[in-house]
């Protein structure tokens, strides 16, 4: 859900951008995150805790709390609150806790 | 290994401010800012700020970030800045070190002003982990840079002034809000704000609080229920609010990891958010050369920020030996505005939290 109108501010929303959430193509707009991205979209659940495997979706927004971490094209532990979407990203569910490589 | 005389670490209003003036005493300072551009949460602001003209009173936090960048801009010859650049640690030779774009780098400062800011709060009740539970700084984040709703039906939990701004860019944004509750038996943010949410048809439940958060994978529901004058729940009083969002707005705390790690004295005040460190009335804390400012030093308004930057930023430089005829004059001029934005009942708390942490 995007903000059509706003009495102070103006959303250009010009580029669309494409990318891949667990396999499936989404769209959303330059200067997103992968997180605004996706809640636009509808996506609330962006991981599970690791012991009750809870549902979790973002609490801070500015990159502080860990509760959004995903994996971009790879790489683990992404905090996709804060990571600029760019074209083509493969952003998917993590499973486990990641591996650096 | 790169050398500066002052690290600003944080691009915030403090930050942005400390920048300013020692930059503008002749200092050669280095901004590090882990987003992507300057501003801190000025970013999100558009409500217009109180204070006075010198904090920029009436005019909008967004609009200031503009103003104070631009301010900065005269000085461009004494100032680096580095953004998508997030300090890891400050070692005890003073040495920072500095994750920029996936490379790691090293920066020996002279002086280093922490600007870091807060994180919001968070609050116990049951299924609080649910998505749809989110800061209420986090969903102004989402509407004000990203343009995106948070969702349809929001329940704000906290009556203080963040609770009631965000509240009321909720509803310019097109999104219901559907109650204000705050556990407190009286509101807490200023009245101004509070009648014009209220105005809006918004409701606020003071002496209220969360017994429970419903939802399977997102929330759905909120059973909200009383507190009697002992702030116990009252069996009985509960009632459920329809609401896929929640904005957690119980308060702010310090992002003092740093300052931790380097060995800063630190001591828990409530009134200013938790663990902040001891500092002179200059803002430099136990440990010679490095300062603070904003509300890595205890929670407050941006307004104060700014000034607390201005006077870390002005002791930073003078300590370097750069020195200005106006020094005291404007030293003194800091204090007093600082004093003026902490006059009225909030203020005398956090004078009180100060008392504790001014050497």
């Amino acid at each position: 859900m995007r903000i059509e109108e706003h009495p102070i501010l103006s959303f250009k929303n010009e580029k669309k951008i494409k990318f891949y959430f667990n396999g499936k193509e989404y769209e959303g707009f330059e200067g997103d995150t992968i997180a605004s991205a996706l809640h636009a979209a509808g996506v609330k659940v962006l991981k599970h805790s690791h012991n009750h495997k809870r549902p979790r979706g973002f609490y801070c927004a500015i990159g502080n709390c860990s509760s959004c971490l995903m994996t971009v094209n790879g790489e683990p532990n992404v905090r996709v609150c804060i990571e600029k979407l760019r074209e083509g990203m493969m952003v998917e569910t993590q499973k486990g806790k990641g591996v650096l490589k | 290994m790169k050398t500066v005389e002052i690290a600003v670490i944080g691009g915030g209003p403090a930050g942005l401010s400390a920048a300013i003036n020692a930059a503008s005493l002749g200092a050669k300072v280095a901004i590090i800012e882990r987003d992507d551009q300057l501003g801190g949460q000025l970013r999100k602001q558009t409500h217009m700020f109180f204070g006075s003209k010198e904090q920029y009173a009436s005019t909008r936090g967004i609009d200031i970030a503009v103003i104070l960048q631009e301010e900065l801009k005269k000085y461009r010859n004494n100032v680096e800045i580095y953004t998508d650049a997030t300090v890891l640690g400050i070692y005890e030779d003073g040495v920072l070190t500095i994750e920029q774009g996936g490379k790691y780098m090293k920066l020996k400062p002279e002086r280093i002003i922490v600007a870091t800011g807060a994180s919001e709060k968070f609050l116990a009740f049951p299924n609080n982990d649910l998505p749809g539970i989110y800061g209420a700084g986090a969903v102004q984040t989402l509407m004000n840079i990203y343009g995106v709703k948070p969702g349809n039906n929001v329940l704000m939990v906290g009556a203080g002034n963040i609770g009631l701004i965000v509240s009321y860019q909720l509803m310019q944004a097109g999104v219901n809000v559907k109650a204000i509750i705050d556990a407190a038996p009286k509101i807490g943010g200023y009245l101004v704000h509070a009648s014009k949410v209220r105005r809006m048809g918004i409701p606020i439940l003071t002496s209220h609080s969360v017994k429970y958060a419903h939802g399977k994978d997102s929330l759905e529901k909120v059973t909200i229920w009383q507190l009697d004058d002992q702030w116990k729940p009252i069996v009985g009083t509960e009632q459920d609010i329809e609401a896929d969002v929640m904005c957690i707005s119980v308060g702010l705390s310090p992002l003092a990891e740093l300052l931790w790690q380097i060995g800063c004295k630190m001591v828990f005040v409530p009134e200013l958010g938790g663990h902040v460190p001891l500092r002179n009335e200059n803002m430099e804390t136990s440990i010679k050369g490095i300062y603070i400012a904003g509300d890595v030093a205890g929670i407050e308004e941006a307004s104060s920020a700014m000034v607390e930057g201005r006077l870390a930023g002005l002791c930073a430089a003078k300590s370097l030996g750069y020195d200005t005829e106006n020094f005291e004059k404007l030293r003194h001029e800091y204090l007093a505005q600082l004093n003026s934005l902490r006059s009225g009942p909030v203020g005398e708390k956090i004078i009180k939290g100060l008392s504790k942490v001014t050497a």
